[in-house]
């Protein structure tokens, strides 16, 4: 036992190598042109959190527009009708395309999924900065598409809506197959690193579950994202050529998008969530210090995700007119999403059982996931099944269901494990007193928010409408007050982690008491990872005391 | 740990040391063959991002067959057989020469791995010279995809393709267009499938090239021979979907 990782480091143990990742070199050009992954990760971030500030307000002024019935605000209209449905679709394609699909596994993934495996960097990093300068020229596509006259199709681009409609759809559709390639790059990227690259010592399931979480998101990434690549190539051929696929009048068939669409876009969405689910795999162990229940579930549960994820696209569909037997099949297939689903939650909660449990930020940020996600799941089921489908369709119901998932999930993981890692990329402890604040301001507002919807959703609100019923008034006024509380958590989360930067770098190496390897380098990591090659001798998530001597 | 990354690189010689003169050798791979496997892994997985891309094609055409039974088998008699039997023997003798330049790699044989390239390009050369001919003639006939559809002597004049309603529905436009729906999305398919897989040719002839500049410089051995391998690799892919589709255009019954 000699040889065993020695117990976390708290503060100070260890004095601080001069030169990091950081600090190594400097210049623009330095960071333009590295091929550090940690590097790139930070690149990342800072983009995805651009577009997630960018997506924000719009959303805040969807609300806001929708705070009356009249539209007005002090008299004055806020936005008319084709306003409203330009801005929805920006909120939505941003924070689909530009924010949530690569915010977790290009930005937080990039720098940690290397570290986490013992490697000196992912395994093609000349491939992995063209991901992100593909990244950039979709954003920078789409952004141009907004100025020169939004696009108003929704995010999902439904024919014939989108074959017809004028705008610079054809733009805003290379845009996203721009980003889909990104996309793909970075999926490639670690498998084959997850597979090539793991430390010495480091079999299969000696991984952390942060890594089995970005390795299933990555083989839907590599799997599905083709499919919407040729969609769109469709779609931009039906609009510019009429080659008779979508357009009815032409011969061709709009399901045929939509079941085109789904295929992609419904594992798009557990690109979105799995990485979520795994921050939180390794938040709650760590704060709960103790090992983590059913390792194996819980990895196998998220392949499993990502494989079922291929087979109920068409519940997208239920009332677009695919056949009921075809309906009552995608119905049963997706409560099997339920299962997997399932196993990790309880697997969650008994890993916090008995366990020494911490609040910090962080896990403040876990527990809310637990809570908002299984709420997001369970409404997941009324919408799977048919009858009370029907009803719900199209309605506000369904966007709160997906916004229970998405920002309840997988944002509140994000923001729990750039928290977590924090100390680790930048050197520098954040105020944890101004985190709780920020934590519960987020809860707050995203309820108020969201549960409300679920409300106006069963009452027949229709998604996507610009006008409403009188009698809806006093449930959309409290969600829009509800956005306002969610707009100031994140405001001062953004607030006091910038002021974090402005102070000397104070982070020990491993302030959450960490089992998995990157706290076993400095904070932050020097420019190659480790001082010498880090070799697994204890399972991942024991947190027992190293015996130091026999 | 106070001491500064420079470590890191001694370290890994423990493995590296016998490879310490390529290269090749990337820092932060510990030996060759771990840094080809991991290539490899990146090549198939690119690989099977191909296979999904044309797969959408496929279901597509499928869809679009099922829906236009009759129209696609007329509009296939427009195709040129022999061309397209031309076609697939080519494609399989480069391939075949590809399989060849490989090898000549692994053994660092460099007079026969230019060769086999070579050839290969040749092959891919004379595809799309045949390529050139059929799209031509399409273009003539006006066999052409989607709205651009000229093609005036169809067997079936009455547009019977629209369910009654919705032609009616969206009559001004379904009168621009009116019977050659099935037809014209045939050789939407045609151009776009062909096309896409045409430009894989040419990206094909674009690498091949690079790699046969590279054999001459006599940068490959039997130590570093990845980037053949690769290619190699891919242009099978690119021969397997030709032969998919082949009789899926020029044999349908």
């Amino acid at each position: 036992m000699d040889h065993a990782i020695a117990p976390a480091t708290r503060i100070g143990d260890q004095p601080r190598p001069k030169k990091n990742y950081l600090n190594e070199t400097k210049g623009f050009w330095s960071w333009a042109g590295t091929v550090d992954h940690k590097r790139i990760g930070i690149m990342y971030l800072v983009g995805v959190l651009v577009a997630f500030l960018m997506g924000g307000i719009f959303a805040l002024l969807v609300r806001l527009t929708l705070l009356t019935p009249s539209h007005k605000l002090f008299g004055k209209v806020l936005l008319t009708a084709e306003q409203y449905n330009r801005v929805f679709t920006l909120h939505g394609a941003i924070m689909v395309f530009l924010f949530i699909i690569p915010a977790i596994p290009a930005s937080l993934g990039n720098f940690v999924l290397p570290l986490m495996l013992g490697a000196k960097d992912v395994a093609f990093p000349r491939l992995n900065l063209f991901s992100f300068y593909l990244w950039l020229t979709g954003a920078l596509m789409a952004i141009t598409a907004m100025v020169f006259g939004a696009v108003d199709t929704g995010w999902t681009f439904y024919t014939p809506y989108s074959t017809t409609t004028d705008g610079p759809v054809t733009l805003m559709t290379l845009a996203v197959f721009v980003l889909g390639f990104s996309s793909i790059f970075t999926g490639l990227n670690f498998i084959a690193t997850v597979h090539k690259l793991r430390a010495p010592g480091m079999g299969w399931f000696d991984m952390p579950l942060f890594i089995w979480g970005i390795y299933s998101t990555a083989i839907i990434q590599v799997l599905a994202t083709p499919v919407l690549g040729i969609t769109l190539v469709l779609l931009v051929l039906e609009r510019s050529f009429g080659i008779g696929i979508f357009d009815p009048r032409i011969g061709g068939d709009p399901v045929l998008f939509q079941h085109f669409f789904w295929f992609y876009s419904h594992p798009a969405v557990y690109i979105m969530i799995l990485p979520g689910m795994a921050i939180i795999s390794e938040l709650i162990p760590t704060f709960s210090q103790k090992t983590i229940f059913g390792y194996r579930a819980i990895a196998y549960s998220s392949v499993s995700l990502a494989l079922v994820s291929f087979i109920v696209w068409g519940h997208h569909m239920f009332v677009a007119g695919q056949s009921q037997l075809a309906t009552v099949v995608f119905s049963a297939l997706t409560f099997l999403v339920a299962i997997p689903s399932g196993v990790k939650l309880y697997n969650w909660l008994g890993t916090m059982y008995q366990g020494n449990i911490k609040l910090d930020t962080p896990m403040l940020y876990a527990i809310s996931f637990l809570v908002l996600f299984a709420i997001g799941g369970l409404t997941g089921i009324f919408l799977g099944t048919l009858a009370t489908d029907v009803h719900l369709t199209d309605t506000y119901f369904v966007v709160a269901h997906f916004h229970f998932v998405m920002v309840g999930g997988t944002v509140t993981a994000f923001i729990g494990g750039l928290h977590y890692w924090w100390p680790k990329m930048t050197g520098r402890m954040y105020s944890e007193a101004w985190g709780r604040v920020g934590c519960a301001l987020w809860n707050i507002g995203f309820n108020m928010t969201f549960l409300t919807q679920f409300f106006l959703g069963s009452k027949g609100m229709p998604r996507r409408y610009y006008n409403y019923l009188d009698q809806f008034q006093p449930l959309h006024a409290f969600s829009t007050v509800g956005s306002w509380i969610l707009g100031l958590g994140l405001f001062i989360t953004a607030a006091y982690l910038l002021a974090s930067l402005r102070k000397p770098m104070d982070a020990p190496d491993n302030p959450w008491n960490g089992t998995t390897l990157e706290w076993k380098t400095s904070s932050p990591p020097i420019t190659h990872n480790f001082e010498e090659q880090p070799v697994l001798e204890r399972e991942p998530y024991d947190y027992r005391p190293v015996l130091v001597a026999k | 740990m106070s001491t500064t990354s420079v470590d890191l690189h001694t370290h890994s010689g423990g493995h590296a040391a016998a490879h310490a003169d390529d290269p090749h050798h990337q820092h932060h791979f510990t030996t060759m063959e771990q840094q080809f496997d991991t290539s490899k892994i990146g090549m198939w997985l690119f690989l099977a991002t191909e296979v999904l891309l044309f797969g959408g094609l496929f279901v597509g055409f499928g869809m679009m067959q099922a829906r236009y039974p009759r129209e696609f088998v007329e509009a296939h008699t427009h195709l040129v057989r022999w061309q397209g039997a031309l076609n697939t023997v080519v494609l399989l003798i480069s391939s075949f020469t590809m399989v060849l330049a490989v090898q000549a790699a692994k053994k660092g044989d460099k007079a026969k791995q230019v060769l086999f390239l070579a050839l290969t390009i040749l092959c891919a050369c004379i595809f799309l010279v045949v390529k050139y001919f059929e799209y031509s003639h399409k273009y003539e006939e006006g066999w052409l995809p989607g709205r651009f559809y000229s093609y005036k002597g169809d067997s079936i004049p009455a547009c019977h393709a629209a369910p009654p309603g919705e032609a009616a529905a969206a009559a001004p436009a379904a009168n621009a267009v009116p019977c050659t729906n099935g037809y014209a999305t045939f050789f939407s398919f045609y151009f776009m499938m062909t096309g896409l897989h045409g430009f894989h040719i040419l990206a094909g002839i674009g690498v091949l090239s690079w790699i046969l500049i590279r054999a001459k410089r006599g940068e490959f051995s039997a130590s570093y021979y990845t980037p053949v391998d690769l290619v190699g690799l891919y242009w099978h892919l690119v021969d397997l979907i030709w032969i998919y589709l082949f009789p899926l255009y020029y044999l349908i019954q």
